[in-house]
């Protein structure tokens, strides 16, 4: 377990960090991170960019908000053991939908189909009052209280968050090491050798997005209860462009990229207004995304990559290094 | 059925600006491959500068044209200082773009503020006219849109077609590397192409902003827009944008005019539909 | 590990934040300056700082500091930058946010933060206070249907309209102004046989003008900012004549301003508004004033943003004033003092809450009309005070109409 070190220090942020940067930062982030890893996980190992990502966790978010608490008064109240599985059962679902439909398209035909059916359902979501409640959306949704654990609280909410983060983690390092993620890795490699050795391209395809939606609607359903509402706003053009943002700032060589582009990209967003004058910080946003996508091809990920690789062997001689 | 029949009509106007609003978009991937995500900027700097131009000259011609300099500047600035660095990425290229687009969006915004610009038209199009056989009256300009997107559209496809400027970019769409092999000064032809797409958008937002009206805002609605129109009609090929532009146009107006609720939602669905089967769009050939 | 965490905690802060000095009292203004709303949001934000300005900047010796918080327009935002002025910056009150859906998601927020005070901006939702309020939300305004009162009744009896097209945006706003209308108008015997509800931000409304019916009296626009200018534009590029009614945000002076052909239209159209750049009163004019000397390069009067951002910080200054600055016990003072407060508004007329903490407002009823140099502008036609949140109706009464849509109130 090389990673122990990390996650110790993870499981110890409760102690050290107030409210605000466990929950702002470190619990948003991670929620942001788990999205984005729905995605990297396409881009690295099916090759593919998916705009639709934002769907399927805004599928898993509406359906815990339709069938939970909530001060709408719309959909009806399931027990969370109930409404969970339900959520992450839908979020798969669209994932397979979105897979099936975008099956044949490449590149930037895939990156533009999923981007339509990303704004086609922000739309829906934004007129259609009986499912969604248009464009006002749930509020006052609570995650819920578990064995006597309330999930609203911010260490409880950082724990919980940090668990699914690890275990989307593990489930997405087995999926692509098992045979279909082998399959899928070939298929982004070479499609045409695949069909030619008879393997159908359909099914690897579409099990990938849905896996994929399901890592989202793990997010999703975090995110809900992290903002205690939802609304069209949520699965909008910004959030569908914030998840590749992240994606790219971290890197997508390998899935932790996922998770430190959300960090950086939380600090980003909290603190750029505090680093200039209030009304500029757009620029500052902008400025900062542009320096990492051009000075770190790979990522922030890659970039640490890189620095860790060209310190270590200088650690393995520190005589000759100085 | 009147209405059906200006409903038509009003589809195929604002195909008009969309066409003019996608062929910058549409010229630069179909040479380039990069998905110039700050399109909808350009095009919001285009119309800003133009309606300064205007009011400061009177000139509406001049407008567009300044319009369209300042965003063919901009956008030549755009492909030589940041996007031509990272060429053949396109993912990378795609995000700078972005990022150039959220700062583009707030510099407008602190120089311009936020308020709506309509430019004045000129008295011949400020109007409306009463059209024949319909018996309704229509506005001028918007029957003046399908004329500039028709010559815009017949000079663009002269400029591919019939020039050697033309004839270097169509061998760029088929094959890049050859075209670098020959010794073309491909960087030059790339800043130029951005140039000249910069210029389409820039005019383009002129137009828009004197047949409707231009805010902060406007210039993601019109990215999108492009977007849905090349895609679906094929990237890279005018004929395509055109296409494009005919449908999307058509089913926002009827979507307003029957459905109003979910409009918005069969657009984007038509654009799902027409990928998942054929996923380079109407026009578009097959990748390689 | 109690101690260990607080410990930290404090070490964290003094190391991240500039820590606050014992007696400043913090404002997080929440607005929208980014995007299509940035004109008004930064008007807004205007209005709070004219209200500190005024008050001197201090309040019985505490120093009074503003810390803004740009959202864009979203909820999501909105309860993003309410929990960073809260938990970073640790603001005691928070005055904002400007859009309707924002204001329900920060109403929801505060039952999360009893100590926080917030002051309604200028989010006009019904349902902030009418339904499912909370006990630290306040709203020194009115709601979108209250902005409407009077001129139901105007576009009926004065103006003989006996049926009315809608055209408005989609979304719960505009619906609470159709509310306000069709209350009044309904009531008095209009009929309104269509609504045409389009998505925001729509910029081709030619489909919709053609498709409106030619047997009604006058079209009310339920159109705010660019949307009111392109609609306008091409109805009036269309050759429609019928005459236009106005929501509280469809003809303000933006609009009138612009140049296109649709300024004869608009010549008589009576709208409902809280706030009238030009009106006459002694306290509006001191207010413009005031306004104008803060702020040279504003507009050329408050909006109606930054006037309802400076009531709300006004009423925290005031009451402020009377508790002395002391926001200890969870603000249960100041919260008693806001209950209680009675202050004269800029327009003249008297600011107190009802039970629901919701404002009980001053309203006009406006037309457009051509000035001697051919410029357009609006003057009253008559002002409706003491306007609460029931429209005067009974409360159960108006409670059993239920909670505005598309659909709801209807009389075609």
């Amino acid at each position: 377990m090389k990673n122990a070190p990390l996650l110790a220090v993870l499981l110890a942020l409760p102690l050290f960090l107030n409210d605000f940067w466990l929950t702002q930062v470190a619990t948003r982030a991670l929620i942001l991170g788990i999205t984005a890893l729905s995605l990297s996980f396409l881009a690295t190992y099916l090759g593919v960019v998916s705009f639709a990502q934002a769907m399927m966790a805004g599928i898993a978010g509406y359906t815990i908000a339709y069938f939970g608490p909530n001060t709408v008064a719309i959909g009806w109240e399931l027990p969370f053991w109930l409404s969970i599985p339900l959520a992450l059962v839908l979020a798969t679902l669209a994932g397979a939908l979105t897979g099936l439909v975008a099956r044949r398209s490449r590149g930037i035909y895939a990156i533009m189909i999923t981007l339509a059916i990303g704004v086609a359902f922000f739309y829906l979501t934004r007129q259609n009052y009986s499912l969604f409640n248009g464009w006002t959306g749930f509020s006052g949704v609570r995650a819920p209280q578990v064995f006597g654990l309330n999930l609203r609280a911010p260490v409880p909410l950082y724990l919980m968050t940090l668990a699914v983060a690890v275990a989307a983690l593990v489930l997405v390092a087995g999926f692509v090491r098992s045979p279909l993620g082998l399959t899928i890795q070939a298929l982004r490699d070479a499609p045409g050798r695949v069909r030619a050795l008879g393997i159908p391209a359909l099914g690897p395809i579409v099990a990938a997005f849905a896996f994929s939606g399901f890592i989202a609607g793990a997010g999703g359903i975090l995110n809900v209860w992290y903002n205690e509402r939802i609304s069209s706003f949520s699965v909008g053009l910004g959030p569908i462009i914030d998840i590749l943002i992240i994606c790219v700032i971290g890197g997508l060589r390998h899935p932790a990229g996922a998770f430190i582009g959300a960090i950086a990209f939380v600090l980003l967003e909290t603190f750029a207004v505090d680093l200039i004058d209030r009304d500029r910080f757009n620029t500052l946003i902008g400025l900062v995304l542009l320096a990492i996508v051009m000075l770190a091809p790979n990522g922030l990920q890659g970039m640490a990559a890189a620095l860790v690789a060209r310190l270590r062997p200088r650690a393995a001689t520190p005589k000759t290094s100085i | 059925m009147t209405l059906f029949f200006i409903v038509t009509l009003n589809g195929l106007t604002l195909a008009a600006l969309y066409f003019l609003a996608a062929t910058g978009f549409s010229l630069i991937f179909g040479l380039m491959r990069t998905v110039n995500m700050a399109h909808g900027a350009l095009l919001l700097l285009g119309g800003y500068v133009g309606f300064s131009v205007v009011e400061a000259t009177g000139s509406w011609g001049l407008g567009v044209i300044a319009g369209g300099l300042a965003a063919a500047l901009a956008g030549a600035l755009v492909q030589f200082g940041i996007l031509g660095w990272m060429q053949g990425d396109e993912l990378r290229q795609t995000l700078a773009s972005i990022a150039i687009s959220i700062i583009m969006a707030d510099l407008m915004l602190w120089h311009w503020g936020g308020i709506t610009y309509q430019v004045t038209l000129p008295e011949l199009l400020s109007g409306g006219q009463r059209l024949p056989l319909l018996g309704v009256g229509y506005a001028s300009i918007r029957l003046a849109l399908m004329a500039f997107a028709l010559v815009i559209g017949v000079a663009l496809w002269f400029l591919i077609q019939k020039t050697r400027f033309g004839a270097v970019i169509r061998a760029g769409v088929d094959d890049q590397a050859m075209l670098r092999a020959l010794g073309f000064p491909i960087k030059r032809i790339f800043i130029s192409v951005f140039a000249l797409g910069g210029m389409l958008a820039g005019m383009a937002g002129v137009v828009a902003a004197s047949a409707l009206s231009i805010a902060p805002g406007t210039d993601l609605q019109f990215l999108l827009s492009s977007l849905v129109v090349v895609i679906v009609g094929g990237m890279g090929s005018v004929g395509g944008a055109a296409l494009g532009a005919l449908l999307v146009g058509l089913a926002e107006q009827y979507g307003l005019a029957y459905a109003p609720t979910y409009g918005a939602v069969f657009t984007f669905a038509i654009m799902v539909l027409v990928l998942a089967v054929r996923p380079q769009g109407l026009l578009g050939r097959a990748e390689k | 590990m109690n101690i260990l965490k607080t410990t930290a905690s404090i070490l964290a802060l003094t190391a991240f934040a500039a820590p606050a000095m014992a007696d400043d009292i913090k404002i997080g203004v929440i607005s929208v300056l980014e995007g299509a709303f940035a004109g008004p949001g930064m008007d807004g934000v205007r209005g709070a700082k004219l209200a500190v300005q005024e008050a001197g900047g201090a309040v019985g010796g505490n120093e009074i500091e503003i810390v803004t918080m740009s959202s864009d327009a979203s909820p999501d935002s909105a309860v993003n930058a309410a929990r960073k002025l809260i938990e970073q910056d640790e603001v005691d009150l928070i005055v904002g946010p400007l859009s309707g859906s924002e204001g329900l998601a920060l109403r929801d927020l505060s039952k999360s933060y009893p100590d926080v005070t917030f002051l309604n901006g200028s989010s006009a939702s019904q349902d902030t206070t009418l339904r499912d309020a909370s006990e630290n939300f306040f709203r020194f305004g009115g709601d979108g249907a209250q902005w409407m009162v009077g001129v139901g009744d105007y576009a009926f009896n004065d103006l003989g309209y006996e049926s009315v097209a809608i055209v408005g945006e989609d979304y719960s706003f505009p619906y609470t102004q159709v509310l306000g209308f069709m209350a009044e108008y309904c009531e008095a015997g209009g009929r309104v046989p269509e609504k045409f509800w389009t998505p925001i931000g729509n910029k081709d409304y030619s489909s919709i003008v053609y498709s409106i019916p030619q047997d009604v009296d006058a079209i009310f626009v339920v159109l705010g900012g660019a949307d009111a200018v392109n609609f306008l534009t091409q109805y009036a590029q269309a050759g429609g004549d019928k005459p236009i009614i106005g929501s509280s945000v469809t003809i303000d002076q933006s609009v009138l301003d612009s140049q296109g052909p649709f300024k004869d239209l608009l010549v008589g159209a009576p709208s409902g508004t809280p706030t009238v750049s030009n009106f006459e009163g002694e306290e509006w004019q001191a207010f413009v004033a005031s306004y104008n000397e803060a702020f040279p390069d504003g507009f050329s009067a408050p909006s109606i943003f930054g006037h309802h951002y400076y009531m709300s910080t006004k009423a925290a200054m005031l009451a402020l004033e009377e508790v002395g600055g002391d926001l200890s016990d969870g603000q249960e003072a100041f919260r008693a003092a806001l209950t209680d407060l009675e202050f004269v508004t800029p327009t003249g007329g008297t600011m107190r809450l009802d039970e629901n903490r919701n404002g009980i407002v001053d309203n006009f009823v406006t037309e457009v009309f051509e000035r001697e140099d051919g410029t357009l502008g609006n003057r009253v036609v008559k002002v409706v005070r003491d306007v609460d949140q029931y429209l005067g109706m009974d409360k159960d009464e108006f409670m059993a109409m239920g909670p505005v849509s598309r659909d709801n109130p209807s009389c075609p």
